[in-house]
């Protein structure tokens, strides 16, 4: 008996006796149940020598099965033959439970073919959704700025609490904060800038920072659409491609 | 509007689509001077003449869409670096075959067909928006039932939920086995018997 040891492929309980039905050539209708329940345990415990864990559900299927076999080893008692009708037969449950499984499983089968074949076609929804070519921004203005800095004061958390703190935020600590958080990236989130912030001399702060940036030419920001997402961008030309700031070291 | 003069327009719309696009989509566009059925005329006109062409009109999710042939999908990639992403793993296609074919269906009745816990993959395929909540059941405990998404029929490529084959179509399938021995208690019992032997 050699055993191939495919075991992520087994879905359950219902997709291994399927799999020993068909290696065996099993007819679904008059399952051996002794032949089955002993190949069932063999592969069992294959799976714990090889230290895997058997999901709780296996364990169940095996005293499901056990406990058909029992019932079709024990001789027939004259009260429960008198009782047993025609299709009151032990494994009747487990087969229309195996035969429903595997019409959705036959049905997953033709999904996925039709997956395969589906991921071959292409449509002009480009797939690879990169927004980096610039041409496709458009341009922030003033206003927009403005009505989203006006929603991020909105949702500032814990804004009915009164500080009277003197230590000031500087616009210029700011410019570095704004200026060092795009060091790292291509650009970053509008909102991302403020999302840590919880007083409102910070983010006015900030906000002023981000301003100066703009009229410094420092930074531009663009959004994909209009009310879209607004991106922040250094506008140090081409760091991607050329050697960072070659220009300002010549 | 006479078809003539729509079908051109109709094809430029569906050219610059980047989703399929319904029939009462188009319609909006001519302001109620074509109506349904003169558009799916056209659609259909439409889809004739793609058939001789290299690209094909396809009917996706109740819509159509330019698409490209599968076979040429090598030809594409050579020129166009483009992925759909990987494929769907086993559980999430048995899963998914379920849930198109029963529902609305809790989770409960889809661990009883699949006979094992569910609830790992009915949870990604809720995030990957290929199903939906479609509610609760009016059973005790109120359990939450799940149906497949628009989503689901624009990954598959499939026009309706009608264009997948009835489970019937299945089963014929698995029962060409010879049905006259279904279940003779006694004849099989005798087999069992000989075979509880033969096994030991």
């Amino acid at each position: 008996m050699t055993y191939q040891i495919k075991l992520p492929i087994f879905e359950g309980p219902l997709d291994l006796l399927l799999h020993l039905i068909k290696e065996h050539e099993i007819n679904i209708y008059e399952i051996p149940i002794a032949f089955i329940t002993k190949q069932y345990l063999e592969y069992i415990e294959l799976l714990k020598n090889l230290n895997l864990e058997v999901a709780g559900e296996f364990l169940v299927m095996a005293s499901t099965l056990i406990h058909i076999k029992s019932r079709t080893l024990l001789p027939k008692s004259e009260v429960s033959a008198d009782m047993e009708e025609e299709g009151d037969d032990p494994r009747e449950e487990l087969v229309r439970k195996l035969l429903e499984y595997k019409k959705y499983k036959e049905a997953a089968g033709l999904l996925r073919d039709k997956e395969i074949a589906y991921k071959n076609v292409f449509t002009r929804k480009a797939e690879s959704e990169i927004p980096d070519e610039d041409e496709l921004l458009i341009e922030v203005s003033i206003f927009d700025l403005l009505s989203a800095f006006k929603n991020v004061v909105k949702n500032i958390k814990g804004s009915d609490t009164y500080e009277i703190s003197v230590d000031e935020v500087s616009v210029t600590e700011r410019i570095n904060y704004i200026m060092e958080a795009l060091g790292n990236s291509s650009y970053i989130l509008f909102e991302s800038l403020f999302s840590d912030m919880t007083r409102k001399m910070e983010l006015v702060a900030t906000f002023l920072a981000l301003l100066e940036l703009i009229r410094l030419k420092l930074v531009k920001i663009q959004q994909t659409k209009r009310f879209g997402t607004i991106r922040i961008f250094k506008t140090v030309e081409e760091t991607k491609n050329g050697p960072e700031y070659s220009t300002a070291n010549n | 509007m006479d078809l003539n003069t729509a079908r051109p327009i109709i094809e430029n719309i569906l050219f610059i689509a980047d989703s399929p696009i319904t029939l009462e989509k188009i319609g909006e566009v001519f302001n109620g001077e074509m109506n349904k059925g003169e558009i799916k005329k056209i659609m259909d006109e439409l889809k004739t003449d793609y058939n001789a062409r290299g690209i094909q009109l396809m009917e996706i999710a109740e819509g159509y869409q330019l698409c490209t042939r599968e076979e040429y999908a090598e030809w594409i990639k050579k020129f166009y670096k483009i992925d759909k992403g990987s494929k769907l793993s086993q559980a999430s296609l048995e899963t998914l075959s379920i849930i198109a074919y029963k529902q609305p269906i809790t989770r409960i009745e889809l661990e009883e067909i699949r006979g094992v816990d569910s609830g790992g993959v009915v949870r990604t395929l809720l995030e990957k928006n290929l199903i939906k909540n479609m509610g609760r059941k009016k059973v005790p405990g109120r359990p939450m039932m799940y149906g497949t998404t628009r989503k689901f029929l624009e990954y598959f490529g499939l026009k309706s939920l009608s264009d997948l084959p009835t489970l019937e179509e299945f089963k014929d399938d698995i029962q060409r086995g010879d049905m006259s021995q279904r279940f003779i208690p006694s004849l099989m019992r005798q087999k069992i018997l000989v075979m509880a032997v033969v096994s030991r």
